[in-house]
């Protein structure tokens, strides 16, 4: 397994947010996580990424990345807002991650650069991210997660803000990149017809305090295209994730 | 075509975002708009300036207690060597204290950001640095220093560090929560944090309270010497007075007020070098 979690609890004083959860993640997989708003799924990736203990967070449990504890920072981690900074260009908000990990400033604007072609950014390197359009500038802050090099990303509803037209671009255009690295990816979602369309497995997370209610795996070919929309599996997976959340 | 129809889902990715491309050069404003931002301000002074000279010429009042502008502006003119010389040593003065107060207001704000102790231990001073009444230390740091820069440069450094150094802690302090975790999830150290997010963060803060400052900076100069001091628009302006010369006195006020709006002017001409991506404060 990639990253295996183990009885994982986190609290904010009397206020426990997950409890006993536990979850593994094969290499190369994409595992959705779905659940009731303010159960915790920002809170699992805050502690997973090793954040969550600094804002007051009591933390327990075991997580463990290719079989052994956790060593320097194999997360990468992509927050709810996306979080560009107004003060950089575009190239570099997407370095600052190598840049604060020691790479030099033009060894790390030439590994960004790379891409921002396959990212649909070209010619927007020098732009401010106010310049960009919604979906531009979840790319963007996607490439700045992905860039670093990180073993695991956590993607913390990366197109909840998006209109549906561009959310379904995204979906696809995610899909045909994801196929093409090979990302170990953790993924958060309000959308059931996201995490079915994207996902080889589904979490189902119980209200607060949050356990693993549920694990539905998706069982539809890769890489999925938009055929995959109308597949009747699908809409089974969908029903059964809406059944789920709704029980 | 439209993009959904689109095949392959990268060129899906693209097509969206040539449509919805926003051009990355903006239009930089021209001579045109600064003329056209500038003209509702020179209307209203022309219109007061207008009515005080009618005013004067209609009730005949005497120039000892109130001149026309012309006669300011006159003799002004007349006078415009005394005038140069005892506007640069204020502009001086002006310049050294308020670096000294950047400097001290930057350092104690960047000490504060980091040490929770010291921010409680230093903010009730801070705070009582802004109480201390000028009009009472201002003579006593004279009776201390004497009259040369040294007490003129703490009286500036008094009144115009506060603003400044409160403008960057809160500037500081007012940084997203989310995007220091974010730092913090790349693995930045607490110094990675500040200058990557917390120190270009609060520069917009640092600008607002820099021009709330400098026109505390030129007024504190003109108090400092006006308490005493051997050359400076404070005593030019003590030294007309006590002759009865209220145009000489109007004029160094006028002269004081032109420092000021240029000194406001210059620090929106920092700030747009300095932060370009900022256009949330002028328009
Ligand atoms: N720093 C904190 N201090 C105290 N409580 C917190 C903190 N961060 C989160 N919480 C609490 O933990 C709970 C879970 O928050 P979290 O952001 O993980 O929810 P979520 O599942 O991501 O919600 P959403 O779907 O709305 O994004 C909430 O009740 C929240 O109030
Ligand atoms: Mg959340």
């Amino acid at each position: 397994m990639k990253v295996r979690v183990r009885d994982l609890a986190v609290s904010y004083g009397d206020l426990d947010v997950l409890s006993g959860m536990s979850l593994d993640v094969a290499a190369g997989e994409l595992v959705s996580i779905v659940g009731p708003s303010g159960c915790g799924k920002s809170t699992l990736f805050g502690a997973l990424a090793g954040i969550a203990g600094e804002d007051g967070a009591t933390v327990t449990g075991t997580v463990e990345v290719d079989g052994g504890p956790v060593r320097g920072a194999p997360f990468g981690l992509m927050p709810q807002q996306d979080l560009l900074f107004p003060w950089r260009t575009v190239l570099d908000n997407t370095t600052l991650g190598l840049e604060v990990a020691g790479t030099s400033r033009r060894e790390a604007r030439a590994r960004a650069q790379a891409l921002f072609e396959p990212f649909g950014l070209a010619g927007f390197e020098q732009a401010r991210p106010g310049e960009l359009s919604g979906g531009m500038r979840q790319r963007a802050a996607l490439l700045r997660t992905v860039v670093g090099g990180r073993e695991v990303l956590l993607l913390d509803e990366p197109f909840g803000a998006l209109d549906a037209l561009t959310r379904t671009a995204m979906q696809e255009w995610l899909e045909s990149v994801r196929d093409r690295y090979g990302w170990t990816t953790l993924l958060i979602t309000h959308d059931v017809r996201e995490a079915a369309f994207l996902s080889d497995r589904v979490l189902v997370l119980s209200p607060r305090p949050a356990t693993v209610r549920r694990e539905i795996a998706v069982d539809l070919p890769r890489p999925r295209t938009r055929a995959v929309l109308t597949d009747p599996r699908l809409a089974a997976v969908e029903a059964e994730l809406l059944d789920t959340l709704r029980a | 075509m439209s993009p959904v129809s689109t095949r392959s889902p990268v060129r899906t990715a693209s097509a969206v975002s040539t449509r919805s491309a926003v051009s990355p050069a903006a239009p930089a404003p021209g001579r045109t708009t600064l003329l056209r931002r500038l003209a509702p301000a020179v209307l209203v002074v022309a219109a007061l300036l207008t009515l005080w000279q009618a005013a004067v010429t209609l009730t005949g009042v005497r120039p000892q207690v109130l001149p026309s502008p012309l006669r300011v502006l006159e003799q002004g003119w007349a006078f415009r060597g005394a005038l140069w010389d005892n506007a640069l040593p204020t502009i001086q003065v002006t310049a050294i204290g308020f670096a000294v107060s950047l400097t001290v207001a930057w350092a104690i704000a960047i000490a504060v950001d980091f040490s929770p102790w010291l921010r409680r231990a230093l903010t009730p001073l801070l705070v009582a640095s802004q109480t201390l009444p000028v009009m009472a230390i201002a003579p006593l740091l004279i009776i201390w220093f004497g009259f040369g820069l040294l007490p003129k440069v703490l009286v500036i450094a008094l009144v115009t560090f506060f603003p400044v150094a409160v403008g960057l802690i809160e500037g500081f302090a007012a940084t997203d929560r989310s995007a220091t975790a974010l730092l913090r999830s790349m693995g930045a150290s607490r110094l990675q944090q500040f200058r990557y997010v917390r120190l270009p963060g609060a520069l917009p803060s640092f600008f607002t309270a820099l021009r709330v400052a400098i026109t505390y900076a030129v007024t504190g100069a003109i108090f400092a010497e006006y308490v005493g001091a051997r050359a400076g628009l404070g005593i030019f302006m003590q030294l007309q007075k006590n002759q009865f010369r209220t145009d000489l006195v109007l004029a160094a006020v006028a002269v004081t007020a032109v420092l000021s709006i240029a000194l406001f002017g210059l620090t929106y001409a920092v700030q747009r070098l300095v932060t370009p991506w900022y256009r949330g404060d002028h328009r």
